[in-house]
């Protein structure tokens, strides 16, 4: 049995949580919270964290150097290198267009990375 | 050449502006930008987490950007790209906007109502007095977020961040991301002045520490930085001898500060508040020159782009209405709004009974952290509003919702206090 201090990062609020686990690792309560996310977020966090990557993509041709892109989804914490490493090799060619998929299965995780923003 | 009205900014807050002024009747609305696109410091913000309050989904800044240009241009709102303005008068009551770009030249447009919307910029090197010698590699944090997000140049390879702000948390993944090594972020304060979020997302997840209560001392290298010293500073901010650490590195970079932009708001003489270094404002973020509106980080720097978008929005009504009503509607009185306790300013300064409509959202932040806070909103001394509020911190904007239904008449002064539940 552990108690887990975490911040919540679901909004800007930042509520404090204390997740509890029993000794199998799973998680028995979470207080601290002041929405049902916070609670999500608190299970989710000590079990299999979660994360959004942004970064950028060199454009062949375009009218900006760089193509802003994220993943479409939030992926495991522990694939951000294998996911940045396939974003910083890859290249694309203008026109790129808002929610394009720049990148497949991005590390591995199943999840593509597509542009924020159109480049012509 | 004469518009109805003039937008001064086309990044979040003059986008919104413009999209409700014409919304609300105005038919004729000039948006002015400087860079070559719309959308402002959104263009280089390419992290997720912005729009969760007005879309309930996670954008990076140039979604939430497009979101709005669309609109714009769905709306056929004229905009000026790579307009500079360079100046703002007053003459009787009319308002002139002097602009120049390559296209077209200097120009005077005369506007029937002006909104500010021109942002922020951030506090430089200079206003820091930190010693040492002027080498290449020391940049503000959104320089190099421009120049890693925009423009595809990492700024350096081994960098310490002065300043826990959005933009040095932020830009401390970033840089870690694209294969830099970042060794520390010194706060000053006692407290991150950053959202929890970007500590928890930009810096624990990496390992990267956070020395609160830390400066830097001493700047080294002669052509390139070669390195800095920090050290602990006591409770007046006054370095601590014998805690100097010399940190080897080529980059430094400051994130220590917003400061409103509001130069062209001094040119025409508008009233600014000491606190917030943005203008001062009546219940329909209209300044102290008739007909010139503030809205965005040019009134009060936000944390989040959704405060502005809403804010902008009331900015771009009410001057629609200014216009369409042919100028100010007179009030009989006007009620300050003062801040007390831990709130450091309010926006708006003044409310006015007869002029508010429903209800007006008054924003403000605290100048210390609270736990188990309470906001209370008083009439003179006739308890109008309280709500606890478990944690408050100076970087995070505070609001309540101001209702006309409170007031019964004859008030003298609206109080906004924030304090710990028990100093009651």
């Amino acid at each position: 049995m552990a108690v887990i201090e975490l911040t919540c990062i679901s909004c800007p609020l930042g509520c404090p949580l204390k997740v509890e686990t029993d000794q199998a690792g799973q998680v028995v309560r979470v207080t601290g919270n002041t929405c049902k996310r916070g609670e999500l977020y608190g299970k989710k966090e000590v079990t299999a964290p979660e994360r959004m990557v942004a970064s950028t993509v060199k454009v062949e041709g375009g009218s900006a150097p760089l193509v802003s892109v994220r993943t479409q989804g939030p992926i495991p914490k522990g694939k951000i290198w294998d996911c940045m490493a396939d974003i910083r090799r890859a290249v694309v060619k203008a026109p790129v267009k808002l929610g394009d998929v720049v990148v497949e299965n991005a590390g591995g995780t199943g999840v593509d990375v597509i542009a924020t923003k159109t480049v012509d | 050449m004469k518009h109805d009205i003039v937008i001064i900014g086309g990044g979040p807050a003059g986008l919104a502006a413009a999209e409700a002024a014409r919304e609300s009747g105005a038919q004729d609305v000039l948006i002015l930008e400087r860079e070559p696109e719309l959308g402002g410091i959104l263009n280089q913000c390419i992290h997720s987490g912005f729009g969760l309050h007005t879309f309930k989904e996670e954008l990076t800044g140039p979604e939430y950007a497009a979101r709005f240009i669309e609109k714009a241009e769905q709306l056929e709102i004229p905009h000026w790209l790579s307009t500079t303005v360079v100046d703002l008068s007053r003459q009787g009551d009319s308002l002139f906007v002097t602009c120049v770009s390559r296209e077209r030249g200097l120009q005077v447009v005369e506007a029937g109502a002006v909104v500010l919307a021109m942002g922020c910029r951030e506090r430089p090197r200079g206003a820091l007095n930190i010693p040492g010698t002027r080498p290449a590699g020391i940049f503000s944090a959104g320089t190099a977020q421009r120049l890693v997000n925009l423009e595809g140049y990492l700024p350096g390879r081994e960098v310490v961040i002065l300043g826990s702000g959005d933009i040095g948390l932020i830009m401390a993944r970033r840089m870690t991301l694209e294969g830099a090594k970042v060794k520390c972020v010194a706060e000053l304060m006692p407290y991150s002045g950053g959202l929890k979020r970007n500590i928890v997302q930009c810096l624990d997840d990496y390992g990267i520490p956070l020395k609160l209560s830390h400066t830097v001392i001493d700047i080294q290298g002669k052509e390139r930085v070669t390195g800095v010293t920090i050290a602990q500073v006591d409770e007046h901010m006054k370095p601590i001898p014998g805690t100097e650490e010399q940190i080897p590195c080529d980059t430094l970079l400051l994130s220590v500060g917003l400061i409103p932009e509001n130069e062209l708001s001094k040119a025409v003489g508008v009233e600014l508040s000491p606190v917030t270094n943005g203008p001062k404002v009546n219940e329909s973020l209209e300044t102290s020159i008739p007909g010139v509106f503030a809205c965005g980080n040019v009134l009060h720097v936000h944390d989040l782009v959704d405060y502005v978008s809403e804010e902008a929005e009331q900015a771009g009504r009410h001057a629609a209405a200014f216009v369409a009503a042919g100028g100010r509607e007179q009030a009989a009185e006007e009620l300050p709004v003062k801040p007390e306790g831990a709130a450091r300013y309010t926006v708006p300064v003044t409310i006015s009974p007869q002029r508010m409509e429903d209800q007006v959202v008054i924003r403000f932040r605290v100048g210390r952290n609270i736990r188990k806070g309470v906001v209370k909103v008083y009439a003179d001394d006739k308890l109008l509003y309280s709500r606890k509020r478990p944690v408050m911190a100076p970087g995070e904007m505070e609001q309540v919702v101001f209702q006309k239904a409170w007031l019964a008449g004859g008030e003298t002064v609206i109080r906004v206090v924030a304090e710990e539940e028990e100093a009651q």
